[in-house]
C-alpha cells in the first residue's frame, strides 16, 4: 500500500485514516494496523505521537520478522499523564532534528537511514535513551516475541533440555 | 531450628550467608559453636526460583542503590548496578555457575611472580597452596564438583560442542566441561543435572550446590545456627577496650535490634563487607574499624572479563543446557610474552534472549545491534575470566547517596588497568579465533557485564599495614573481627572464586573453633 506520512494534522487525522508505515490513524485516539491485526486507543497522547513512537521503536530495533504490534505493545505505556510532557517534548525535538537535516518531520522520511542519522542527532537526549532502555526490556522481554527468534526459554516444566535436545547439533 | 537471645553474647555473628558466611555457620554449628546469621535478603529454595530472566532478577539479585565512578564501562551503561549479585539466603550461591577451580600455586605468590607492576599494588598471600590443598579437597568434597574425586564430567552440550571444536582446532589440549559444582550423578540428597539451562537464575532441581539448600539446612539441623533473613546489618559495635561486642541491625519490620555477640565475621560481599567496616566508624576507629592500613574498601578486583559471541550458519541453541559447563584452560598460565601477567580461563556461557537485548552492547542500537539478535538462535558464547590487577585506587568508598535505612551506600570505582585490558583484547582475539575456526561468519567482542566476581576490598596480608586481615581472615585490628568472603583476596588468580571462598570458610572455622576452645577469642 501506498505509504502516505504527510498531513499528520489533527485536522487531518480526524478528516481520514492516514497510512503511517504499516499503521493507520484511522480516527481520534485510535490507531490500527490497515489489515485490523490489532488496534491501540490513545488518550493522553496525541495518535500522530504514538505512531511517531512506534516509527522511533522499529528504527531503534528494527527486526523486519516481528510485526508491529510487539513494537506497539513496548510503548503504549507512554499514553499516560505522567509521560505526557517528555513525549511531547522529545517528538518535538526529534521533528525539529528532522527539519534541520531537511526533512518535513521525522516519521514522514521515507528511507530508514536518514530517520536513523535524525535519531543519531538526538541519541544523547533523555528521551531517546529513556525510549531505547525502555524498550530493551519492553520489547525483548514479551514471552511472546521469543518464538520468532527461535528462543524457547524456560524447560523445566517439560523436565530440563537433557531429553529435548541440549546436545543435538548435528553440523559441526 | 535455634533461636538465640539478643542479650546472648556467647554467639558468633556472621553477616551474610553466601559461599563464605552460609559455609562458615554450618561448619561452626557442626563443630557445637553458636551461631547467629544475619541476611539481608529473604530466603529462597528451588521451588520459588523462576526461570525467566527478569523476573529472577527482580526475585533475586541486590537492587539496594549502589553508585559508581571510574572508566569502566558498567558505570556508563549500568551506573546504579556495579554486580549482578544477590540479596537472599544463600547470597550469590543461588546465582552462580557452579565452575570450582583452584588457584594455581603460582597464583598465591603475584607479587614474587610477576613482579611489582606499574600502577598495581600486587602482594603475595600470606598463605599457599600447599597449606590450601587439604581445604579445596574438603571444598570439592562439599561442592561435589565434578572431575574431582571419582565423579564423573558433565555431559557437553550444544554450545560446548562448538566452543570444544574450535578450541581443539586452535591446538588448545586443556578443554573440557568444567569442575563444576553441579551434579553429573544423584549425589548428597541432591539430584543431577537437567540441562535445564537457567543456571544464573537458581537452580529448581537443586543440581547446583548453592548454601541455602545444603549448608544452611544442614546447620540449622544442628541446633547451633539461627539464620535471621531480611535483616540488616547497619554497624558493628565494640567496647572501649577495642573488641566488636555485636551488631545493630534492621529486622524484617525495619526495627533496628542488637545482638550481642562473641565474635562477628563479615561476609557481605565485596561491596558491602567493606562499606560495613567504614559505616562503623566510631571515636576509636575513625576511619571504620579495622581499617588502621587503610586498606578497608582499596584494591576492588572482579576479574578481567568479557564475552564473545559468534553467529553461525546454522543452529546452535547455547541457551539449552548447563550454563558453563565448558572450559579452555591452556591460557591460564602466567606468560609474559602474551603482552600481559597473569592469565584467564575461557568458559562457556550463555544468555536468554531478554539478558542478550541487555548486555551483548548495552546501549546499541540500529540494525548492526538487530541483526545479531535476528540469528540469536545461531549463536554460541563464551566467557572470559582472568587475573586483574589490585590498584589502591579502585575500591568501595561510602557514597553521598543513602539507601533505604538511611545508610550511606556503596560507590564503586574501577579503572581499568593496562595489563587488564591487554589481557581482555588478547583474550577476545583468541575467543573470536576459536569461533571463526569453526566458521563463525561474525563475531562480538562484548563488554565487561556488572561483575559477578567481586574481590579484594579488605585484602588478606603477612603484615599488618599492608591489608585487613591476617592469613586466617582476622582482622589485623580487632581479634575477634573476622572477614569470611571474596573480600579478604589478597589478588585473584585466573579462577572462578567461590571455590577458594569455601575452602577458606572451612578453614576459618577450624580456625575460630581452635581458638575459641583455647580462650583466645
Amino acid at each position: 500500500m501506498k505509504v502516505e506520512r504527510t498531513g499528520l494534522t489533527r485536522r487531518a487525522l480526524l478528516g481520514r485514516a492516514v497510512a503511517a508505515g504499516a499503521m493507520a490513524v484511522t480516527g481520534a485516539g485510535f490507531i490500527a494496523a490497515p489489515d485490523a491485526a490489532w488496534a491501540m486507543e490513545v488518550s493522553v497522547i496525541s495518535p500522530a505521537q504514538m505512531v511517531s513512537l512506534m516509527q522511533m521503536a522499529r528504527d531503534i530495533y528494527p527486526h523486519d520478522q516481528v510485526p508491529d504490534r510487539f513494537y506497539a505493545v513496548a510503548v503504549k505505556g507512554y499514553d499516560a499523564a505522567d509521560k505526557k510532557a517528555l513525549i511531547e517534548a522529545g517528538i518535538a525535538e526529534l521533528d525539529a532534528a528532522a527539519k534541520a537535516q531537511g526533512h518535513a518531520d521525522y516519521v514522514s522520511i521515507g528511507w530508514e537511514e536518514d530517520r536513523v542519522k535524525v535519531l543519531q542527532a538526538v541519541e544523547k537526549s533523555v528521551f531517546f535513551q529513556t525510549i531505547r532502555a525502555g524498550l530493551v526490556t519492553g520489547l525483548y522481554n514479551q514471552k511472546d516475541i521469543w518464538p520468532i527468534f527461535g528462543y524457547e526459554g524456560e524447560s523445566f516444566s517439560q523436565g530440563g533440555y537433557i531429553d529435548h535436545g541440549f546436545d543435538d547439533i548435528d553440523w559441526l | 531450628m535455634a533461636t538465640f537471645d539478643l542479650n546472648d553474647d556467647s554467639v558468633v555473628v556472621i553477616i551474610g550467608t553466601g559461599a563464605g558466611g552460609g559455609v562458615l555457620a554450618n561448619e561452626l554449628a557442626q563443630k557445637g559453636v553458636k551461631v547467629v546469621a544475619l541476611e539481608a535478603g529473604g530466603r529462597y529454595l528451588p521451588a520459588d526460583y523462576v526461570n525467566d530472566e527478569w523476573d529472577s532478577f527482580a526475585q533475586l539479585a541486590w537492587l539496594d542503590t549502589r553508585t559508581t565512578s571510574g572508566d569502566w564501562r558498567v558505570a556508563r551503561d549500568f551506573s546504579g548496578l556495579p554486580a549482578w549479585i544477590v540479596k537472599a539466603v544463600g547470597g550469590t550461591t543461588t546465582h552462580w555457575a557452579g565452575a570450582s577451580i583452584r588457584f594455581q600455586d603460582h597464583e598465591w605468590k603475584a607479587l614474587s611472580t610477576y613482579g611489582a607492576v606499574d600502577g598495581a599494588n600486587l602482594l603475595d598471600w600470606p598463605i599457599d597452596g600447599a597449606e590450601m590443598a587439604p581445604w579445596y579437597d574438603k571444598a570439592e568434597a562439599k561442592l561435589g564438583v565434578t572431575r574431582t574425586g571419582d565423579r564423573p564430567g558433565l555431559p557437553g552440550s550444544n554450545n560446548y560442542k562448538v566452543f570444544e571444536k574450535g578450541a581443539k582446532a586452535l591446538g588448545y589440549k586443556d578443554v573440557h566441561t568444567g569442575r563444576m559444582a553441579i551434579n553429573s550423578v544423584e549425589a548428597d540428597g541432591r539430584m543431577a543435572c537437567h540441562q535445564t539451562g537457567f543456571c544464573f537464575q537458581g537452580c529448581k532441581w537443586g543440581a547446583k550446590w548453592s548454601t541455602a539448600y545444603t549448608d544452611i539446612p544442614a546447620g540449622e539441623a544442628t541446633g547451633n545456627l539461627e539464620v535471621r533473613d531480611r535483616s540488616h546489618v547497619a554497624r558493628i559495635l565494640h567496647n572501649d577496650a577495642g573488641k566488636v561486642t555485636g551488631v545493630e541491625y534492621f529486622d524484617a519490620q525495619g526495627n533496628l535490634q542488637l545482638q550481642k555477640a562473641r565474635i562477628v565475621a563479615v561476609a557481605g560481599n565485596s561491596f558491602e563487607s567493606p562499606r560495613l567496616l567504614l559505616n562503623s566508624a566510631s571515636s576509636l576507629f575513625p576511619d571504620g574499624l579495622a581499617n588502621s592500613s587503610g586498606m578497608v574498601g582499596k584494591n576492588y578486583m572482579r576479574h578481567t572479563t568479557g564475552s564473545v559471541y559468534a553467529i553461525f550458519d546454522k543452529p546452535v541453541r547455547m541457551w539449552r543446557g548447563t550454563t558453563m559447563a565448558g572450559i579452555v584452560q591452556d591460557e591460564a598460565r602466567h606468560d609474559p610474552s602474551r603482552g600481559f601477567v597473569g592469565g584467564y580461563e575461557l568458559e562457556t556461557l550463555s544468555l536468554g534472549l531478554p539478558f542478550m537485548a541487555a548486555f551483548l552492547n548495552p546501549g546499541g542500537w540500529g540494525r548492526g545491534f538487530t541483526t545479531a539478535l535476528d540469528h540469536y538462535e545461531n549463536m554460541a558464547g563464551l566467557w572470559i575470566v582472568g587475573e586483574d590487577m589490585p590498584q589502591l585506587g579502585n575500591g568501595v568508598t561510602l557514597s553521598d547517596a543513602k539507601d533505604q535505612h538511611g545508610l550511606p551506600v556503596a560507590n564503586v570505582h574501577f579503572d581499568d588497568h593496562p595489563n587488564d585490558i591487554a589481557m581482555r583484547n588478547h583474550a577476545y582475539k583468541q575467543g573470536i579465533a576459536m569461533y571463526e575456526a569453526v566458521g563463525a561468519t561474525r563475531a562480538f567482542p562484548t563488554p565487561p557485564y556488572p561483575s559477578t566476581h567481586n574481590l579484594g576490598t579488605n585484602r588478606m596480608s603477612e603484615r599488618p599495614e599492608d591489608g585487613v586481615v591476617n592469613k586466617w581472615g582476622q582482622s589485623h585490628d580487632i581479634a575477634n573481627l573476622f572477614v569470611s568472603d571474596g573480600s579478604q583476596f589478597t589478588t585473584g588468580g585466573a579462577e572462578n572464586p567461590t571455590l577458594t571462598i569455601v575452602a577458606l570458610a572451612i578453614r576459618q572455622a577450624d580456625h575460630i573453633a581452635g581458638e575459641m576452645s583455647r580462650g583466645m577469642i
